[in-house]
């Protein structure tokens, strides 16, 4: 059968056609364009193959500061999944606490993210910040700007105050789409406290808690601003992570070319990590479940 | 298995109820005597979910107590109880196969792994799937699931009582029928306690031995289903029992005559002076079509439903509905409407008011 052919429609999708272009397509394209040349000045570019990504693949500090991205990353999701859960089960189902819990909880997640850097790095002076002079006065010696530990305690922390309430949210959803009825046949099945997280709770959040992994995952493996505000990626290099360390290499020194192929590989990492996240996620529910 | 007494019991979901409406469940005194199976019956919002669940301890009773057979069992949590409830919309664990979701409640009671596999076989070929107890109970249809959560509700053997509220509303009718025809001959080998929720009478009556009919908060008739059909205690049993219900009209009642808007009704039995509002009541079943004697009535319209037909008829602004056998000739002429007398009741405020012999 034949079908009528209008190339008139083509007009329709330009405008999304160039939207996209410009918001994505050209600006990674020029990443990319980057990532394969070198340049001695003079706006003149040389054509450097794929150089650069070999030299990033050797760079020891991009190594390094990969190993401390895994490591804040998968700190904190072991504290705020836990703790999102915990917080979600606790809190009121109905009534006016409910409503007071709920706006209290999403008060974090409504600061600018500078602004939560400036809070903490203030909080935890210790000569004008409440955090920090109460710890110097109970006698313990307590540092971000000197002290690696203390530095990254102060930066889990303070994700983990700004972020735990968005694992709490989701879940609390997720729990309020419980029928009532799943309770009362689990008492009337006997089963303990664990059994009715376990079996009712448990599967029922499973769908919401996936999203709130791969947010977090997503969100802390690119975190920048709030660290960059209170430690600056001190003392040293030790909470440099790798989206601070992409920074100051592009923008601090300049070097436009090994930027830009670290960009291409940070980009395909969270990509490739996501994306195994959302498929053995996925995977397991239909097995376990 | 125990004989479950609700003593003065009454329920209100506000905290300090006032008026008579402010009862969801209005003081009761009651007893379920073992063993029995009952129905209870009535309109959606009259109180049946709330009773239940007090009885199976989910809701504490504002007030009045709950024995089973003599333990007060009031304050006492779920746990103790000992019964099993399966509610309207189906409850399975997803993530558990059939198997452990028919075991779960013998697991969590630390029953012997032998026993509990024997009962779960048992239960599986009651309900008919043996053959899906290694699948996970999750992508199962919505009846399949509801047949687990029986299965559940079935799967102790040594319970109180087992409850049902409204269980086969989301069961197809054939499969309905099937398992309804289950419970009772479960009920029949096991002599459990059974209180069935329902607003279908259909499945009130063939499923229960006896019926409680409640309305607004109140219990108003316990009886057999003939009871329920040939004397209603309440003019609520008679229009809600019975497909169409009973023709109620009010009336002026003179010792064993009744009169409606002047015209003499006869009566089978002789009355006191009533006082309040009076009304007779007479089944469909029992009023028939004449051309000489009878109420004079304008014939609306005739339905015939296949076994029988329907006269829909109308006396001064009151709707009577007559049954008439499918073979009746239906007249120009017959428009005049018969009771039988043996089959009028009399109502004083609702309530059926039982008269001497004349």
């Amino acid at each position: 059968m034949d079908k009528p052919t209008n190339h008139k429609a083509w007009f329709l999708v330009l405008p999304v056609l160039v939207l996209v272009a410009f918001s994505a397509v050209i600006p990674l394209m020029t990443v990319v364009n980057y990532s394969v040349q070198d340049t001695f000045g003079n706006n003149r570019f040389f054509w450097a193959g794929l150089e650069w990504f070999e030299e990033m693949l050797r760079s020891e500090r991009m190594w390094n500061a990969l190993g401390r991205q895994l490591i804040f990353s998968a700190t904190i999701l072991a504290i705020e999944v836990p703790l999102g859960i915990f917080v979600a089960l606790n809190m009121p189902k109905r009534g006016v606490w409910a409503s007071v819990c709920l706006v209290l909880m999403s008060l974090p997640l409504l600061i600018p993210f500078n602004v939560v850097g400036t809070i903490w790095q203030i909080f935890g002076r210790v000569d004008i910040g409440l955090l920090g002079y109460t710890l110097d006065r109970l006698g313990i010696n307590y540092n971000y700007t000197q002290n690696a530990v203390d530095a990254w305690i102060t930066v889990i922390v303070m994700d983990v105050w700004h972020w735990t309430s968005l694992v709490a949210l989701l879940c609390y959803a997720g729990l309020q789409s419980i029928p009532d009825a799943y309770y009362q046949a689990a008492k009337i099945d006997q089963a303990s406290r664990w059994k009715v997280f376990r079996y009712i709770e448990l599967p029922k959040m499973a769908g919401v808690l996936m999203i709130a992994v791969l947010l977090r995952f997503m969100d802390s493996f690119m975190i920048y601003t709030e660290p960059f505000v209170v430690t600056g990626g001190g003392p040293g290099n030790a909470t440099t992570f790798l989206s601070i360390n992409l920074v100051k290499m592009a923008l601090g020194q300049f070097d436009l070319g090994p930027a830009a192929a670290f960009s291409i590989m940070y980009f395909l990492v969270i990509l490739l990590i996501s994306w195994v996240f959302y498929t053995v996620m996925t995977n397991l529910d239909r097995k376990g479940g | 298995m125990a004989r479950i007494t609700l003593d003065k019991l009454a329920h209100s979901y506000l905290p300090a109820p006032k008026s008579d409406a402010d009862w969801a469940l209005k003081e009761m005194t009651h007893v379920w005597e073992d063993g029995a199976a009952y129905a209870l019956l009535g309109p959606s919002g009259c109180g049946k979910s709330t009773l239940l669940n007090i009885i199976s301890g989910l809701l504490a009773p504002s007030q009045g107590r709950i024995l089973f057979d003599d333990a007060d069992m009031t304050h006492a949590p779920t746990t103790a109880r000992n019964i099993a409830q399966v509610f309207q919309f189906p409850v399975v664990y997803d993530t558990m196969s059939v198997r452990d979701n028919l075991a779960f409640p013998l697991r969590n009671r630390g029953r012997d792994p032998a026993y509990i596999a024997e009962r779960v076989q048992a239960i599986a070929r009651m309900i008919g799937m043996e053959d899906q107890l290694d699948r996970k109970a999750r992508g199962l249809t919505a009846d399949a699931k509801q047949k687990i959560s029986l299965g559940r509700g079935m799967v102790r053997r040594d319970v109180n009582a087992i409850l049902f509220d409204e269980p086969l509303t989301v069961i197809d009718p054939h499969m309905k029928w099937e398992l309804r025809t289950q419970l009772k001959s479960l009920h029949r080998e096991f002599g459990h306690t059974m209180i069935y929720v329902t607003h279908d009478q259909t499945e009130a009556l063939t499923f229960a031995d006896r019926v409680v009919v409640m309305h607004d908060g109140r219990v108003v008739q316990i009886g057999t289903p003939e009871e329920l059909f040939e004397t209603p205690e309440h003019t609520f049993v008679g229009y809600f029992i019975g497909s169409p219900g009973m023709n109620v009209l009010p009336a002026r009642v003179e010792g064993t005559r009744a009169y409606i808007e002047g015209a003499e009704v006869e009566l089978a039995h002789g009355y006191p002076a009533l006082s309040g509002k009076v009304e007779i009541g007479v089944r469909p079943e029992f009023a028939r079509l004449s051309a000489t004697e009878g109420l004079p009535v304008r014939i609306r319209r005739v339905e015939d439903v296949g076994r029988h037909k329907i006269v829909r008829a109308e006396f001064f602004s009151h709707e009577i509905n007559i049954i008439a056998r499918e073979e009746d000739r239906i007249g120009a002429d017959q428009t005049r409407v018969r009771f039988d007398p043996d089959r009028v009741n009399v109502y004083a405020d609702d309530w059926r008011v039982s008269g001497e012999a004349a």
